[in-house]
Formats: structure tokens, sequence, C-alpha cells
């Protein structure tokens, strides 16, 4: 059966691909051929999306309207049909070397369910058109009525607006890597990914047929994959990855062998697609991490194998798994950051040197003036990412909040506000006049920040901050310039020596006060409305050195100083690269839920207790609701649990040495190594979520459950297998099983037929309303459909 | 070991006045000893107990004022009482180092090594002579780790024996205080339960044992490890909430249940009220969510301003906001639409779920109203008003549909403090909620309150409880406004349950934000491995005696050297053993794995998940990691005597480095010893050669 499944994902693959050599070997078939999978190299199951893409950008006003990628799914299904055929005798033979020392065992614990030889050549075209129909149904549902509805739906409106970035190049700041965005839609292939994953990990037909129903009929995972979202995107590479890390495992025992090079580079390169579409790749990429650990463990702990062998084994994995995926992600990147090349409103985010590679910023090819003299006008940015520029206006603090003067802040966009006069704090002469010589500012120097606008100066004294109580206020203060020894400020350079000149943007400077011996910086936090919601400036009594406290000049203007061009200032790509990683974590933490508002946590979610609203409200509106169909979701939630008790019985059964029947030990093996895989899986998807202080989403939860539904067919596949084998009879424990597994698939079935208006929408009054057709499945108070 | 502890003891009235930390927990041994209730999120109450136990034995009265660091404290102050237990149990660290050294399989000297190192180290001296908690978590710490090692060492002859079951339970007992002082524990009690669970795996895997043995070992296991501690920790509470019976400063974040439950404050209020809210009666009502203030629906005379500051209008009616403050104007009567009359007819008529009500502002006789205008300060959501009819086209829509969250069935009646309630608006269903946004200057800072349209839940700054009531009997304005102001009547007294009050504070101390101060001595967990931070503690007010906390730094850095010489001994040795070549001894190995996975686990467990944590940090939560680590230094050296040291040559020599070593180790403590005792004035010139490191902060007084 297995190799039914490798046939079929080739076969599907081969639909823009050439067929690779075939036919070497003789053509007899060998008894046991189910038990490994021979691997076939296949392109990467990603193709069918480079279908998609080339539709896409051919039709790029398409964007903007809702869906993506409409691929008719019969161009997949006729030629994969086709290719069923043609592929059938070359599986044989590599089967046939295939079966290794190992292989025999398990051969020998599964034999005695092994069919009858007359209706094996049944159930193989039988495997293979189930295959297609999960496909089939798969593509069928997710593509049925999909231009409705016709307008923007809950996160398009964030991603339609990122995609008409890329069109026009300007530089964008998000919390996401890019990837997402560049990409089409896919979410059809979740359902024969996790069908074939199953297969591979049980061995068993049913089970992944109960996987991939679950998953074809649950109203949620439709729903996401109808959309313009990064999750189906995100999905699709999780299970891609997930699939290649299982078949390049089956491999095992072939290493360097052509299929096994495949699998475990797909594997890497999965992992970069996952990573580069959401962080939440990361987790994807723990998993195939701790496997790979384990699997090199395993390796290492066989004595027949040489050090060197271990040494390639652990080189092909660095290469594969680390190496290209790493590569991958930064080629992703560095094109990101390449059609982004002009500037645009997210500038203010990044730090002066960023800045300087955007066209159309004022800092690209820059020639401004070196060193600082006295004189000059600037513009002062903090260090610390996201925090701006020093800035004041004509507005006074408010009465109450320390003294009533002129507010001082820092603000992220450019403006007119943000500009410095440095001047001695001793005179007030212009020292633009001509007649006075050029002096340059050097470090431990005493000096006045003038505010161009207002003519006021930087200003501090013991009155508390506005939001931080612990630090001083800092004001605007003085009349042109006159104000008192309260504005003093000693300019230092942070890790320099005592009189070297000050660099623009190269120098970290800290301005320390004279009187109160604090130190500017800007505390992050954003003022109230009177404040137009600037972020707070103070005076930090703690001389600890953070980024909040240090400063770097940006902007430069002396007409007596000769200006010099700044290219050399251009970051490296490592450096970008960092930067843009530290804003984007810094974007994602920024998202923080309000205390009084109803957010939606983890624990609600494999409940299943309340979904997204997607569109419409009201009873006239068009809806659809993002929610998981409750039959899937509560058995899968049962099923968890229900794994936990069976696998802790069958962990203990072993660990006391309980004599098995090989059989019972064959299935015990599928639910301890393939279902345990699964739920570390769901775990690693699931559990992080619990400590994430951003703002969460329903959707955050559909990958876990991909994982989850795996599980659930695994595991009821396993136990109907265990109870039936426990009865005498073959034919009445084959029964069992088949009546179990048709209630199963039956039950879903059913299920989606009366939840399928949750997805492709529903008309009509709320189901509050007891005279609304959906009012009998509002199983709980909290959905809202 | 005596002197061991005398060292220690010796001199507890070093300084006689309040250092640091000790006048945050001073001021809740204050409300121990007056009977206050208090809630502090900082950690469970058992340590607070402890420390108060002390300041009982000695007599303290509970009357000082913990106001100010380097304060003198007054005669009635038995501060050495106070000090003693931190003292004591930083002192029986010492000799429980020996043990555990000893448990582990290590020599006599090894274990001295290990005494040494805990006895020397001028951080933990420093941190145990005053009335701080980390020294009993320390202790209860190393308690845990010790008497799971007994138990483990006696389960091969004895199981089941008294010895076995004495430790075993000891065990519980040790993980459930030290998880009682600080929630620290928690690390520690995950650690051991880790270790007993591979021990516990092995022993299913042994077939020499039949399954009923296996049975009872689980179970003892589970119920002295798992069952024991969790009721060990309800107790603290038991006690913690019996022994605080009076209200205090803190009431206000708590429900209004648990206040009436307290003596004093609401409870005074409260008893004797009404149960039933009738039509007529007349209430306050107060917020469930209570954040970002506890608050009660109010109303003023003032209205909305016409025009917003940013160009928005208002319906310019009354306003209707969240009062943080008990006042007249937070009274509403429940009135029944049907009816005209505002008092409670004989016999009284209880509202129910579902009944439609209308809610007076009892000074001003105005209805509650929201309508479709936006909100001041949440523009997405309604204004809510109390109406006033301006004659113009908008409509009073004042019906409000009561809603009781916990209600028992549909029929229940909406009761005083113990029901939590929602008013949805009969026109547009939207609900009655505290937005948490401050208003502006004409709202006078108070709480907006709005009224919310779409919901995608339930959340509970919804949800409103009747916090005072009475049933009125005014008909005239005149005497309601007279009865408004009087007090309700006091009676007998409401009880909640142990585990709702147990469950109601321990949420809160969990959920408590407070604001996230930065601090002049805070540190990062990267600072501390190398000791690149200290605190200063106290400082004499006139010379330049001064307290640090400052720890050995040979001590500190031979410590994290040889954690990551084990780490790499460790691995070494277990691919090695993985390819079958094995260095150690299948016993040595084993010997090896555990003390390692006790004691550098220890040390991990407690010190990187700081890494993870946003609070503010200080160097004194490294100590409980550092104590486990000082246990491994002297493992690590026997190890390298035994093992690495091919010939009697090398051992020597390495016996005469180790030695030299300890003596440097003396030699520093010696030298930090003034910073540690703060019992001597040292000159300028003798701070500035203790100096070592630039980044520490050493008080220089300017002659």
């Amino acid at each position: 059966m297995l190799c039914a499944s490798g046939r079929l994902l080739a076969a599907r693959a081969a639909t823009s691909l050439p067929a690779p050599p075939r036919g070497r070997g003789p053509a007899g078939r060998h008894p046991r051929r189910e038990l490994h999978f021979p691997g076939q190299p296949g392109p990467p199951p990603g193709d069918s999306l480079a279908g998609q893409q080339t539709r896409q950008s051919a039709s790029p006003h398409r964007r903007v309207i809702l869906r993506w990628g409409r691929m008719p799914p019969a161009v997949g299904r006729g030629l994969a049909g086709a290719e069923l055929r043609l592929r059938r005798s070359r599986c044989g033979p590599r089967a046939g070397r295939a079966v290794g020392r190992d292989g025999a065992i398990q051969a020998a614990a599964r034999s005695p369910k092994r069919p009858s030889p007359g209706s094996r050549r049944f159930e193989g075209t039988g495997r293979q058109a189930l295959l297609v129909l999960v496909t089939l149904l798969s593509f069928a549902t997710r593509f049925h009525r999909l231009d409705q509805p016709p307008h923007i739906c809950w996160d398009e409106t964030h991603f339609g607006k990122m995609g008409s970035y890329y069109i026009n190049r300007t530089f964008f700041f998000d919390v996401h890597p890019p990837l997402g965005k560049l990409c089409a839609f896919l979410g059809s292939c979740l359902v024969p990914f996790a069908y074939l994953i199953v297969l591979d990990l049980s061995k068993s037909l049913p089970a992944a047929l109960v996987t991939a129903a679950l998953l074809t009929f649950d109203t949620g995972c439709l729903t996401l994959s109808q959309y313009i979202l990064l999750d189906p995107i995100l999905m699709f590479f999780i299970l891609a990855a997930m699939l290649s890390m299982v078949k390049y495992n089956s491999c095992a025992n072939r290493p360097f062998s052509a299929p096994w090079w495949f699998w475990l580079s797909l594997t890497g390169i999965s992992l970069a697609g996952a990573l580069g579409v959401k962080f939440v790749g990361l987790f994807i990429i723990l998993q195939v991490g701790l496997n790979t650990i384990a699997d090199l463990w395993h390796l290492f702990g066989d004595l027949s194998l040489s050090l060197v062998t271990m040494g390639k084994h652990l080189i092909a994995r660095i290469l594969c798994l680390i190496v290209l995926p790493l590569a991958l992600y930064m080629a992703i990147f560095a094109v990101h950051i390449m059609v982004l090349s002009k500037s645009g409103p997210g500038d203010g985010f990044f730090s002066s040197a960023f800045q300087a590679r955007l066209s159309g910023n004022n800092l690209h090819n820059a020639s401004i003036p070196e060193h600082l003299a006295y004189g000059s006008v600037i513009t002062v940015k903090n260090l610390r990412m996201a925090i701006g520029y020093l800035h004041s206006h004509r507005h006074l603090y408010p009465e109450g909040i320390g003294a009533r003067q002129q507010q001082v802040t820092t603000y992220l966009h450019k403006d007119y506000n943000n500009l410095w006069i440095i001047k001695k704090h001793n005179t007030n002469s212009d020292p633009l006049d001509p007649s006075f010589p050029v002096e340059f500012v050097r470090h431990g120097d005493i000096i006045r920040l003038e505010h161009k606008e207002t003519s006021r100066n930087l200003h501090s004294h013991y009155h508390e901050a506005p939001l931080t109580r612990k630090h001083f206020q800092v004001t605007g203060y003085g009349i042109n310039g006159t104000g008192d020894s309260n504005d003093f400020w000693r300019i230092e350079v942070v890790n320099r020596k005592f009189g070297n000149r000050i660099k623009v943007l190269r120098s970290r400077i800290r301005l320390i006060h004279m009187v109160t011996g604090c130190v500017l910086g800007s505390s992050g936090k954003i003022l109230p409305k009177w404040g137009w919601e600037q972020l707070e400036v103070t005076c930090t009594p703690y001389l600890k050195q953070t980024l909040n406290s240090i400063w770097n000049v940006e902007d430069h203007i002396n007409p007596k100083l000769p200006n010099i061009s700044l290219d050399v200032l251009q970051p490296s790509f490592p450096e970008i690269l960092l930067e843009s990683h530290m804003v984007m974590i810094r974007g994602n933490n920024g998202l923080k839920p309000k205390d009084n508002d109803f957010t939606s946590k983890p624990w609600h979610w494999p409940i299943n207790y309340q979904g997204l609203r997607f569109s419409g409200a009201n009873g006239t509106d068009f809806r659809v609701y993002l929610l998981g169909n409750p039959v899937v979701w509560w058995l899968n939630l049962v099923s968890i649990a229900l794994y936990l008790v069976s696998g802790g019985v069958a962990a203990i059964a072993m660990q006391r040495g309980a004599q098995l029947s090989t059989e019972v030990e064959g299935l015990t093996r599928i639910l301890l190594q393939g279902g345990g895989q699964v739920l570390l899986g769901w775990m690693l998807h699931y559990f992080p979520f619990f400590l994430m202080g951003r703002i969460l989403y329903f959707h955050h939860y559909f990958p876990a459950m991909l994982f989850s539904s795996m599980l659930t067919g695994i595991l009821w596949d396993t136990l109907l297998r265990l109870c039936a084998g426990s009865l005498a009879s073959t034919s009445l424990a084959r029964g069992i099983h088949a009546v179990g597994i048709l209630s199963l698939l039956l039950g879903t079935a059913y299920s989606f037929y009366l939840f399928h208006p949750l997805a492709y929408g529903m008309i009509g009054p709320l189901a509050q309303d007891p005279k609304s057709p959906m009012a009998g499945l509002r199983w709980l108070e909290s959905w809202e459909f | 070991m005596g002197e061991v502890l005398g060292f220690l003891v010796v001199e507890l009235y070093g300084s006689e006045s309040e250092s640091f930390d000790e006048v945050y927990y001073g001021q809740y041994i204050s409300f121990y000893m007056n009977r206050i209730f208090f809630l502090d999120d900082s950690g469970p109450p058992f340590g607070h107990m402890l420390l108060a136990l002390g300041g009982y034995l000695g007599g303290f009265d509970g009357n000082f004022l913990w106001n100010r660091i380097g304060a003198e404290y007054t005669s009635n102050v038995p501060v050495w009482a106070l000090r003693l237990l931190p003292a004591l149990t930083g002192a029986l660290s010492v000799p429980l180092g020996y043990q555990i050294a000893l448990e582990l399989r290590f020599s006599h000297c090894a274990a001295m090594g290990a005494a040494l190192l805990l006895l020397m180290d001028n951080a933990l001296i420093t941190q145990s002579r005053l009335m701080l908690l980390e020294s009993p978590l320390i202790f209860f710490n190393l308690l845990a780790v010790l008497s799971y090692l007994k138990f483990f060492n006696s389960q091969k002859h004895s199981a089941f024996s008294l010895r076995w079951w004495f430790w075993l339970i000891l065990t519980g007992v040790a993980c459930a205080c030290a998880v009682g002082i600080k929630y620290m524990g928690i690390f520690t009690y995950l650690l051991v339960l880790g270790v007993a669970a591979v021990h516990a795996w092995q022993l299913i895997g042994d077939q020499t044992l039949s399954n009923v043995r296996v049975f009872c070992h689980l179970l003892a296991r589970a119920v002295a490890l798992l069952v024991a501690p969790a009721t060990l920790y309800l107790l603290f509470f038991y006690v913690h909430l019996a022994l605080l019976c009076r209200s205090g400063p803190h009431d206000q974040i708590m429900s209004s249940a648990f206040q009436a439950s307290l003596e004093g404050g609401l409870a005074r209020i409260t008893q004797g009220q009404p149960l039933e809210v009738a039509f007529g009666s007349q209430v306050t009502l107060r917020n469930v969510f209570g954040k970002p203030l506890p608050c009660w629906l109010h109303s003023h005379q003032n209205t909305y301003p016409m025009i917003y500051e940013n160009g928005r209008g208002s319906s310019h009616q009354q306003q209707v906001t969240c009062y943080p403050f008990k006042d007249v104007n937070n009274w509403w009567i429940i009135k029944d639409p049907g009816k005209h009359q505002l008092v409670v007819s004989n016999p009284p008529r209880p509202v129910r779920h579902g009944d439609v009500v209308q809610l007076v502002h009892g000074m001003t006789t105005r209805l509650l109203n929201t309508h479709d205008v936006a909100a001041p300060l949440s523009p997405h959501a309604q204004e809510v008003s109390c109406y006033v009819d301006y004659n113009i086209s908008m409509p009073a829509q004042n019906l409000w549909r009561l809603d009781i969250v916990n209600r028992q069935s549909d029929k229940d009646t909406w009761k005083t403090i113990l029901s939590a309630v929602r008013f949805v608006h009969l026109n547009t269903s939207a609900v009655l909620k505290l937005s948490g946004a401050h208003l502006p200057d004409w709202g006078f800072r108070q709480l907006e309150v709005v009224g919310e349209k779409l919901s995608p839940g339930h959340h509970e700054s919804m949800a409103w409880n009747v916090e005072e009531h009475r049933y009125g009997t005014s008909q005239e304005q005149r005497d309601r406004e007279l009865e408004l102001h009087t007090p309700t009547q006091v009676d007998v007294s409401r009880n909640l349950s142990f585990m709702a009050r147990f469950s109601e504070l321990q949420w809160r101390m969990l959920t408590l934000r407070s604001e996230d101060a930065e601090h002049k001595y805070s540190s990062t967990p990267l600072e501390w491995a190398m000791l690149d931070t200290n605190i200063v503690y106290w400082l004499h007010p006139r010379t330049s005696a001064q307290i640090h906390l400052l720890g050995n730094i040979v001590i500190w850095a031979s410590a994290s050297l040889a954690t990551a010489a084990y780490a790499l001994l460790f691995l070494w040795y277990l691919l090695r053993r993985r390819r079958a070549i094995h260095d150690l001894p299948e016993d040595v190995w084993l010997r090896w794995a555990l003390a390692g996975s006790l004691c550098a686990g220890g040390w991990a467990l407690n010190y990187l998940p700081f890494f993870l944590m946003e609070k503010t940090l200080f160097l004194y939560h490294y100590l409980p990691a550092l104590a486990f680590q000082l246990l491994l230094v002297p493992l690590v050296l026997q190890h390298f005597a035994d093992h690495l040291c091919r010939t009697q040559l090398q051992r020597n020599l390495f016996s005469a480095l180790v030695i030299a070593w300890y003596s440097a180790a003396c030699h520093v403590s010696n030298t930090l010893r003034p910073l540690t005792y703060g019992d001597r004035s040292l000159s300028s010139a003798e701070l500035l050669a203790l100096r070592w490191k630039d980044s520490w902060d050493i008080l220089i007084r300017k002659s």
C-alpha cells in the first residue's frame, strides 16, 4: 500500500516534470513490497503551486480581488490517472530490494492481516482510486463557491495591502516574514498530504482515510483555505516538511540513495518555506530537529557503522536541514529587501543605517558633514528600534503633569519639529556667523540643544515624568534660547575617549543632564491624547547603559562644513537581516491585547469554543464564520485523551515486559511510534501559544489541528484493530473494523452536510433566532453565526 | 558542624536598621501581627508566615512604619527574632550540602568541600543574615533533594520501612514548603518530580517485582509527592486566611463577596442587607472585573461636552461613569418599567433573570440610557448616559434586560453581592461595560462606561454585582436623598467557603499586574553567572559601613567553570558509551549522572527560566541556582582526581591545586567580609580597592 501512495504522489507531481528514467531491474513482484517505500525521486509537491503562481502573476489585478489561483481540479486528476498505469510496473522491483533486516520482522508482525493474493490486485487499484478520490474531494470542497462573498474578509485587508506594496516596491514593515505574500493558495493539498503521512506512519489505509475525511469535512480548514490568508500556505509547508521527513525516515535503510537525498533536501526546503511564511514555522523546525537528533542517536549506537559513515550522516543532515533552509530563507529575505527598495511609510521603524539603502529616503546617497560642530542643525534618533526622533512642539504639558512647559517627545515620522540646534552652553551668539571659526563638538562638552522651530532649550528638572514616575520630566524651556542652568547637557560618546569629535550617524551618544545627573532617554511608552500619542521622553536617574538612553545624530545641516558622501554607511546583509528580525519580533510582541476586551485564549481552541467572523455580522449579510466542524473537533479532543490513556497503558505493558502476540506488538509499535510523532507535532504547535503574550486568534490552532486529526486516524484504526483482534473469528474481526471505520467516515460526512453553510456562507436570520435554519446547529451558546 | 552554625548566627545584631527588601517583607509582618488582610503577588504566604512567626515569638506588636531603607529600628522591633529564622535556615543549608554530597556517594572530603563552599560564599551569608526569604527557600530546596536521595538510597534494601516512608514524605513536605515560600520553589519541585519519574519508570521495568508491589510503590510516590504537597499548599492558605481576618488596604482588589467575609470594611456595611434585589431596591453596582481600578457605576449632574476635542459630537446628556470611590452618586434604584413607584412593595417583588428593568439614578432621578451615539473614548461602542429630554428627536431608550451570568437556573433571583449580572439593552442589545479608559478632565478622570454592541464573547468587564443594598421606603425625592446618605443597617455576616476564598485569592495573586518598576539595582540573568552586578542593601547613616549582596567571585567563577566542565565530560562519556566504550564502571557512571541531574539540573532549572521572564530581576534571584551549582564543584573535582589523574604524582599535584584554590576562596571571602557584615567602616581607598569589577556599585562617601 505504501507503494501505491508513492506512486500516486509521484504521479500527481508528474503533471509538471518529465518522468524519471524507469524500468531498471527485474520485473518480478516481491510479496512483501508494501513494507518499504521505494522513494521515487519525484518533484517537490510545490510544483502545482508553481502553476498557480504563474497564473497569479499573469493577472495581478486579481490580487485585490479575493481569492487566488483558481486551478481547475481536472488538470491534476486527469494526468494522475494516466500516470498511474505507467508507473505500476516500476514499483515492485525496488520495493523488493528494499526489504531489509528489520523489514522482515515488521512484515512478520503484520502478516496475519495481509490480504489473500487474489484480492491484492483489486486492493491495489482500489487504493489508487482512493487517493484520487480523496484529492478530488478535497479540491472539490475547497473550490466550491470560491467567488463568494465578493468583498474583503478578515485579514484580507492586511495581506491584500501588503500585496500592493510589493507591486509598488514600497518598503513596509510587517510582523510576518515575507514569503507568505509572494505565494498563492495551497489549502487543497493538505488533505492528500495528511493522507500520505498517516499511510506511511500507520501502514494502514483505513487510518489514512479517516484522517483525510476529517480534514476534508472540517469546515474550519475549508473556510481558512478559501481566502487570501497566510495560514493555508503555512500549513502546506508544515505538512510538506512532515511528509518528507516521514518519507526519508522510511528510506533510512538505504542511506545516501537518491530518494533519501531527495526527501532529506525536500524537508529542508519545506522548512525554509514554513519559516518564511510565519514564525509559527519554528515549531515544525523544532519537530524535525528532534526527530533528526533521535535519528542520529540511533545511528550512533549502531556499532556496525564506522565513525566516518557517522560523520557523513551528520554532514548530510547539516547540509540539508540547516544550511539549505538557511540559505533559502536568506534568499527569500534578500528578494524581499531587494524588491522593496523604495522609501515608504515603514521607514521610521528602522535605524538610520537601514534607511540609507532605501531610495527616496533622504539618507539614501546622502552627503552630509561628518563631524558635529556648534551651530549644526541636527535630528537625534533613539538607538532602540521603533522609538523615533527627539521631538518637541508648541504644546504644553497639561495641568497637573509636571511643570507646565513645552512638551518633548519622540516621534517616528520625519518632521520639521525634529530639528535641534547645538549651541554652547554659555554663549548665545550665532555660531553660524562667518566671522567665527568652526568649532567641533567633542566628547564631554557641555552643550545646549535648542529646538529650531520654537527656540526653546531641551530642559529637565526634579519633576516626575508623566508616565514613568521614577524618572524626571523633560521639557522645552526658555525664550529664544535663554533659559537657565537646567538646560545644560554633557554630550558623551559611548566607549570613546574624551576629546574626540562626534560623528554623524556613527557615534552612539548619551546626553547627561548637568544639574540632576540623569540621562536623556525614551521610555517607549505612549503618551495620552494630550501628547498626540507620541512616545514619552524622560531623564532617567539610573545610569545603566540601555539602548533607550543612547541616541545617534541622523540629519546634519551645517553650511560651514564640507559635505561628504556617506556611502560607507551601507549596512551589510547580515546586519539588515538581524535588524529587520528585531523589528519584526518587537512588532509581534507589540500586539498586546487590551485588558478590558474579550480575547481568544488557547484553551478555547481545541474545544471549538468560539469561531471568528470572517464576513458579515447581521442577519441580512452574507455571512461566513470560521468554526471547526464540531463533530470532527470533539472527536479529535476525545482521541487525544484516549491516546494518552491507551499509549500509557501500552508503554507500561511494554516496560513490564508483557508477552504480546506479534500482531498486537506491531500495532502497539505503530500506536507508540507513529502516533507519538504526530502527538509531538500537536503539542509543539499548540502549547507554545500558552506562553505568548501577544494577541491570539482562533486560526492559530489550525496547524495543531492537522496533527490532531492525523492522530485521530491512527488511533481509531489501531484501536479498532486491537479490539477486533481480541475476538476469535477473523471475519467477525474484519467486520467490526470495517463497520467502525465506515461509521467514522459517514459520521463526519454527515456532520459536514449539516455544517457546510458556515464555510460556504449563510444568509438569513442569526442562529439565536429560533426561525433561522441554523438554529438547531448552535450547539454552544458562544457560537455566533 | 556546630561551629558552622555559630559562624552564621554570631552577629545578627549587625545592622540595627532596615535594609533593602526588609522594608518590603516587614510591612507584611506588621499586617500579620495586626491580623489585617493583605495581598502580595510576590509569592505564596508560607514564607511571610515564617517571618511573622519569628516576630510573634519575639513579641513584636506590629507597630512600626516600614517606609525607608536605613531607618533605625525602634526598641519594640525584635530584630534578632525576626532575623533568626533566615539565619537558622541559612546555617542549616551548610550541613544539608554536606549530607547531599555523602548521599550521592561521594567522599567525606568532597562533602566537606561542598559544605565549605556554601559556608564561604558571601552572597549566601548576606542573604541569610537579613529578614529575607531566599535562605529558607534554599534550605527547603536542599532538604527536598536530600530527603529524596535518602529515600532513594533506602529503596533497595528497606522499601516501605519506617525510614523509607519518613524520607519520602519529607521530600513532599519540603517541596511544598519551597513552593509555599516563593513560586520559584516550583523549579526544584519539578526537578524532584522529574528524577522521581525516571526512577519510577525504571521501577516499572523491574520484572522481579510483582505487579501489586509496583502499584504500591507508584501509589506511595503519588501520595507523597503529589497529594501531600497540594494539601500542604492549601493548608498554608488556610492558615493565612484564618490569621488575616480584618479588612485592610488591599480590600478593594478583591470581589465584594470576599470583602464581605473580612471583619470591618465592607462587611460592616453589607451585613444585614436584604439578600434578594427587588423592584424598588436601592443598590450600588460594582464592576466585577475591576481593572484598571475597582469602581462603581456612577452618574452626576454634569453632561457630556457637546463637542469632543477631536471634533466628534455627543448627545450632551448626563454623564455615566465608573467611579473608584464610595459616593452617594453611586446609588441606583431598580424600577419596574410598568409602574411609577420607587419603593419596595410589601411583600417585596424580587427581580429575576430575564426581567426588564429601568435603573434610576438616586440623586438625579434620571434613567440609565444608551443609544446609537459613539462613546467618548471608544467610538466603536455606544455612549451610555442618564437621559435628559431635550425635546429633540432622540427618544429615551432606557429598558434593560437583566442577565444573571452565574445563575443556577433561568428562574434565579438577583442576589446582593453573589450574583454577577449583565445589563442587556433592549433596543440595541448592547451590554453595559467598563471600557477601562480614563475620561479627560470634563469627566473628572473617572472611568468610561460604554454599551458594547458586538462583543465576540463574554468578558468580566461586562458583569456587575450589587454591593450595598437596601429596600427603599421613601416616596419623596427629598426623603430619598436623606435615605441614600444614611448607611445601611448592620446585622449578620455572610461567609464564603474556604475553597472559594482560596481560589479567588490565588487567582488575584497570579494575575495582579504590578507596575513594572525599573530599579537601580535590577540586573539581567546574563550578569549573574559571572557576578557582574551587586546590590547595596544598607549603608550606615554616618560612616561608610555598608552591606552588599556580593558573592565570592572566586567561588562563583569556578562554579560556572565546573558546570561547563561537567557538561562537556558528561557529553563525552555519553557519546563514548553509545559507541560501547565504557570509560567509567557502571555504578560510577550512574552516580555521576545522578549527581549531575540533581546539581547541574537544579542549577539550570532555577536559572534558565529567568531568561524568559519579563519582570524586574535582581541578583538574589540567582542564589537558589547558585546553591545547586556550588554542590557540583567538589563532585567534579573529586571526579577529576579519581578518574582523570592517572598517576599518584598527578593526583598529588591536583590535590595541592585544590587546596590552593580553596585557600584563595577563603581569602577572598575574608577580604569581602566588611561588605558582607557591614560591621566596619572602610576608608575610601579601601573601598576603591574592593571594587574589583567596574560594574560593581560600591558606595563611597564624598568627604
